[in-house]
């Protein structure tokens, strides 16, 4: 049903470390293989080898630049995916109850024997998290691999979403945030987890660690160099002179 | 946003047929028998294409029947339930008042009611989306009724009615205009709110997560067509409004004048629903550095 759950036991969601993330792409790939292979409809290709190509990906990595006046900017690896809020703006508006937030472990999810393709919760979400399936016709969404953590056929190791997995930086970590003592939520205390986009209101599960402080950005720039006196001296003074002259 | 044709079509023609089924509930104009039926065959025509064209954009068509089921939580179901419940209250009330010569006004009143509800309901499945600022306001219901009964009132030939109701469309459609070129910026969302990182400086995007389109970019990032918002928006309020209105007030009206003042009317009402997808911006461009 479309009604969220007030609250739900287990808090299921990713720590993501700005700052340790190099940007490398590797979940996402690692993303598109596992759920094109399993959960629902696969994560189609459109014109995979033609002019124009486009797919379907549950997560993508952006690449921003920050920079203060003055300053060496920073580059900053952005990895983007659902985060399975609290208040998920994308279940209520859903008419035909294909998506939902289970009361479990607060991971939203699309049933896809429901859903007709609308978009609307697509419209509803501000993360760019949803995108329809151009072949399938029906709304895909990160599961946080639902089919791998309690998946008693895979080695304990496999057990998390295979982003976090895959990460060669370590820099994705899963875990309870209902969990005081849980890794992802001692990460965020220590490093402030934050929020994206907290003014929409939505209390997104999965926090951003931000990059960590740079020892000194202002410095790191060398400073200019002294500007070379004219009178050159010596073999290279007369050299410089009589090459004037000629 | 993306305007889809379907969806424009679907917004526009439906509130046309729900702006209609307004006045023929409340017995205007005052006809019977065969004009009656051909009113009411106008206002079911209108309301079921617009209803039959808004299922061209969903990608998965066969699931539709589930959409009647979350009225509870989803504007976009209620609306459907709506739309299919006061097509049979009319269909009834207009099928009395036609072929049985016996229209019942509480049955009239009910159907008008509903009528509104209907486009009111439609009209909150976009106002309802924190993510698009620029119709997350009260504006956007009031304009989407405004627009349903003052084609309703053309269609119906309510003149005066029309008038009045075509004046407030001009008024309340530029404060719409104005107020939304500024919601984006109001709303407090930006690249830095987006992407957490403020306290490290003015953010830009330095390299996109993909070389070529997505269903986010083609959906909610539409930008193609905007550099001619200025003029389309004049365009869209003189032919909308302005003229019939004129054609009402300097002409003696006639049926060639009715089918002048629909015509601009409706191609109007199709370039204000362009206007109202195109500009609508989502706060997922930020993520795109785009608007």
């Amino acid at each position: 049903m479309t009604q969220l759950p007030t609250s739900t036991e287990k808090k299921l969601g990713l720590v993501i470390d700005l700052d340790t993330c190099v940007g490398c792409h590797a979940c996402v790939i690692s993303c598109k293989g596992w759920n094109t292979n399993e959960y629902g409809a696969p994560l189609s290709d459109m014109d995979a080898y033609g002019g124009d190509p486009s797919g379907t990906f549950l997560n993508r990595v952006h690449t921003f630049e920050a920079k203060q006046e003055g300053c060496a900017s920073q580059t900053i690896h952005f990895p983007k995916s659902c985060l399975h809020c609290e208040d998920a703006p994308c279940v209520p508006v859903c008419p035909t109850g294909a998506s939902y937030k289970r009361e479990e472990d607060g991971i939203v999810l699309v049933n896809e024997d429901k859903c007709m393709g609308c978009g609307l919760c697509a419209w509803a979400c501000p993360y760019g998290a949803r995108e329809l399936d151009e072949m399938a016709g029906v709304m895909k969404k990160c599961t946080l691999c639902v089919d791998r953590i309690y998946n008693e056929n895979l080695p304990e190791e496999d057990r998390i979403p295979s982003c976090v997995r895959t990460c060669p930086a370590g820099a994705r970590h899963f875990g309870d945030f209902a969990d005081p003592e849980s890794n992802v939520s001692k990460l965020v205390a220590e490093r402030g987890g934050m929020d994206l986009m907290p003014e929409q209101g939505t209390k997104p599960v999965n926090k951003y660690l931000p990059p960590r402080p740079k020892a000194d950005v202002n410095g790191t720039q060398a400073p200019a160099l002294e500007a070379q006196s004219e009178e050159i001296t010596g073999f290279l003074g007369w050299l410089d002179r009589t090459l004037e002259k000629i | 946003m993306h305007p889809a044709p379907s969806v424009i079509i679907f917004s526009t023609i439906s509130g046309l047929g729900f702006g209609l089924m307004l006045f023929l509930g409340l017995g205007l104009p005052d006809v019977s028998g065969w004009v009656a039926a051909t009113f009411a065959t106008v206002a079911l025509g209108l309301a079921t294409i617009g209803l039959l064209a808004s299922t061209f954009h969903l990608g998965n068509p066969k699931n539709a029947i589930y959409a009647f089921s979350q009225w509870q939580t989803s504007w976009l179901s209620r609306e459907g339930i709506m739309a299919v419940l006061t097509l049979a209250v009319f269909f009834i009330y207009a099928a009395l008042w036609a072929f049985m010569d016996n229209r019942i006004p509480m049955l009239g009143y009910l159907a008008s009611a509903m009528a509104m509800v209907t486009v009111f309901t439609t009209s909150m499945i976009y106002a309802q989306l924190k993510t698009v600022p620029r119709w997350n306001t009260a504006v956007t219901p009031l304009l989407f009724l405004l627009y349903a009964s003052a084609g309703g009132a053309l269609l119906s030939n309510q003149m005066t009615v029309a008038l009045v109701l075509l004046g407030l469309i001009i008024a309340f459609q530029a404060m719409a205009w104005l107020q939304g070129d500024t919601a984006l910026e109001r709303s407090g969302s930006s690249i830095e709110s987006a992407t957490g990182l403020g306290d490290l400086g003015k953010v830009r995007l330095l390299e996109k997560p993909h070389s070529g389109e997505n269903y986010l970019l083609k959906e909610m990032v539409y930008v193609v067509g905007r550099k001619h918002a200025a003029k389309l928006r004049v365009l869209a309020l003189v032919l909308v409004a302005l003229l019939p209105a004129l054609l009402i007030l300097l002409t003696d009206v006639n049926h060639v004048i009715v089918a002048i003042i629909m015509l601009s009317h409706i191609i109007g009402l199709f370039a204000q629903r362009w206007l109202f997808f195109a500009q609508a911006e989502h706060v997922v461009g930020l993520y795109y550095d785009a608007r």
